[in-house]
Order: C-alpha cells, then sequence, then structure tokens
C-alpha cells in the first residue's frame, strides 16, 4: 500500500520542486533559521522581469519577527540584507523587502503589493 | 586696475578650476560619491533617468519625488559599472535605486514607499529645507475649508 502511495508523494514534491526553486529555498530557511520568522512569504518575481524562464533574481520577501522590535526600517532591511549577503552577491539581483513585528503584522491588513512592473532595465 | 586685476587672477582661477575638475575625475569612485551626495540635498541613485526610469523600482522612487514635487540630483548607475558598483559598496546597500537626504543613506524603494504613506518623507524633507507638494496642497484645501 505504502509503496503504490509513495510515487503520489514524490509527484508532489517534485512538483513542489519546481515552484520553489533552489535559491527561493534557501532564502526561506535563512530567514526562518536566524530571523525566528513568525510569518514568512519568499515570492519569486522573476517572470515580471527580462530573465530566463525559472530564474531566480527578482524576489520579494514578506517576514514577521520579534527582531525587529525596536529596530527602525533601515536596519531591519540591513538585518536582512545581511542575512541573505550569499544569494544577493551571487545573482540575487532586486530584493524587495517587507519587515514587520508580529505586532505590526496583526494590526496591518496583512496585504501584499506586488512591486513594481520591470521597465526592462535588467542590465546584467 | 580693475582689468589688470582681473587678468591677473582669472589664470589663476581657471587654472584650479582645471586642476579640481581633473582629481574629481581621477579620485577614486567613493570621494565622487561623498561629494555628490554631500553637495546636493535630495540625490536619487536609479536606472535610467527620471524622463525614462529604466527599472520599476527606481520609476516608483521617481513617482514618489514627484508628487512631493522634490528637486533633486539623480545619476544613472547604468551609465558606468564603476558607479553601480561603487554605490553599493559606499552605502552596504545590495540594490537600486538608493536615495541619499542630507549626505545620509535614507532606503531605497520599498522603504521610501513606506515613508511615503507614512508622512514621514514630508518630515524629512522638511527638515532640510524642502517643502512637499503633497503638504502644500494639504494646506491650501484647509484654509479652502476654513473660508
Amino acid at each position: 500500500m505504502s509503496i503504490i502511495l509513495k510515487p503520489g508523494v514524490g509527484n508532489i514534491h517534485r512538483n513542489m520542486a519546481t515552484i520553489a526553486g533552489v535559491i527561493e529555498s534557501k532564502i526561506r530557511n535563512k530567514l526562518i533559521s536566524q530571523l525566528e520568522a513568525q510569518h514568512l512569504d519568499v515570492i519569486n518575481e522573476s517572470y515580471m522581469h527580462n530573465v530566463p524562464k525559472g530564474a531566480e533574481t527578482h524576489f520579494k520577501v514578506v517576514v514577521v519577527s520579534p527582531k525587529f522590535e525596536g529596530l527602525p526600517l533601515i536596519k531591519r532591511h540591513r538585518l536582512i540584507n545581511e542575512i541573505l549577503k550569499d544569494e544577493l552577491e551571487n545573482g540575487v539581483h532586486a530584493l524587495s523587502i517587507m519587515a514587520k513585528t508580529p505586532q505590526q503584522w496583526e494590526t496591518s491588513d496583512q496585504v501584499v503589493e506586488s512591486s513594481p512592473s520591470c521597465r526592462g532595465g535588467f542590465g546584467k | 586696475m580693475n582689468s589688470l586685476l582681473r587678468r591677473s587672477i582669472f589664470p589663476i582661477y581657471s587654472n584650479t578650476l582645471k586642476i579640481s575638475c581633473r582629481s574629481f575625475a581621477d579620485a577614486p569612485i567613493k570621494e565622487q560619491i561623498d561629494k555628490i551626495v554631500k553637495n546636493n540635498k535630495v540625490v536619487v541613485f536609479m536606472k535610467g533617468v527620471p524622463d525614462a526610469p529604466r527599472c520599476g523600482f527606481s520609476n516608483a522612487v521617481v513617482q514618489i519625488m514627484r508628487m512631493h514635487a522634490v528637486p533633486y540630483d539623480s545619476h544613472d548607475v547604468l551609465s558606468s559599472e564603476d558607479l553601480r558598483q561603487g554605490i553599493k559598496d559606499y552605502s552596504n546597500w545590495p540594490t537600486i535605486p538608493q536615495v541619499f537626504i542630507n549626505g545620509e543613506f535614507v532606503g531605497g524603494c520599498d522603504i521610501m514607499l513606506q515613508m511615503h504613506q507614512s508622512g514621514e518623507l514630508i518630515e524629512e524633507l522638511k527638515k532640510v529645507g524642502i517643502k512637499s507638494a503633497l503638504l502644500t496642497a494639504e494646506e491650501a484645501k484647509q484654509k479652502e475649508g476654513e473660508k
């Protein structure tokens, strides 16, 4: 019975893998472990840009973490940039950030606006 | 006497000007950026130019500046690889656009958008003596209401 079930499970995994790329997973893992994120969205917005299909170049992250408490916006962004330094130096070209404390997230409308559309300036 | 003075001063003046121009071009990119952000109240490092931004994030910043009618100095990082990398190193910030107010790095597109929405941008501009057009419009509306 379990043998029959397994291929199905495998398929789901394979499908997931094509949706969530390698870099996307890395970003997710790093932010969860280092920021103890209570809510996390990692959105690959690369398809909105002039890059090959399946590329992982443009991301938006929504991070809700108690570690942001008392930090101004710029320091929260710097914290995330630092955690994702490797990714940003190796292929991740745009990173849009929404960083909130759990309390801010609770009281916000929790709507994530999509990033502005590309204007074709993707150089390298 | 006057013309004599002018004649003798002018060569000196034009010489120093030439020297300072040359040293500006040769100066390490960090010093050039330093000069740019310190000599202008508001500076935007972006992709493309305000009339033709070449990136959605840069365009968003241009639109915000336009709404507030902020005079600013803009620099196209796509025109110089030195500048593109230099500005990232200077501010220790990995992405473009980048906004400086009064020589201080303020943030990129996300932060500008949030500052715009929260009203913080109006306050920051006020600190450097720039009155946002949105504030002017707001005041006009209030006056209208008082009548």
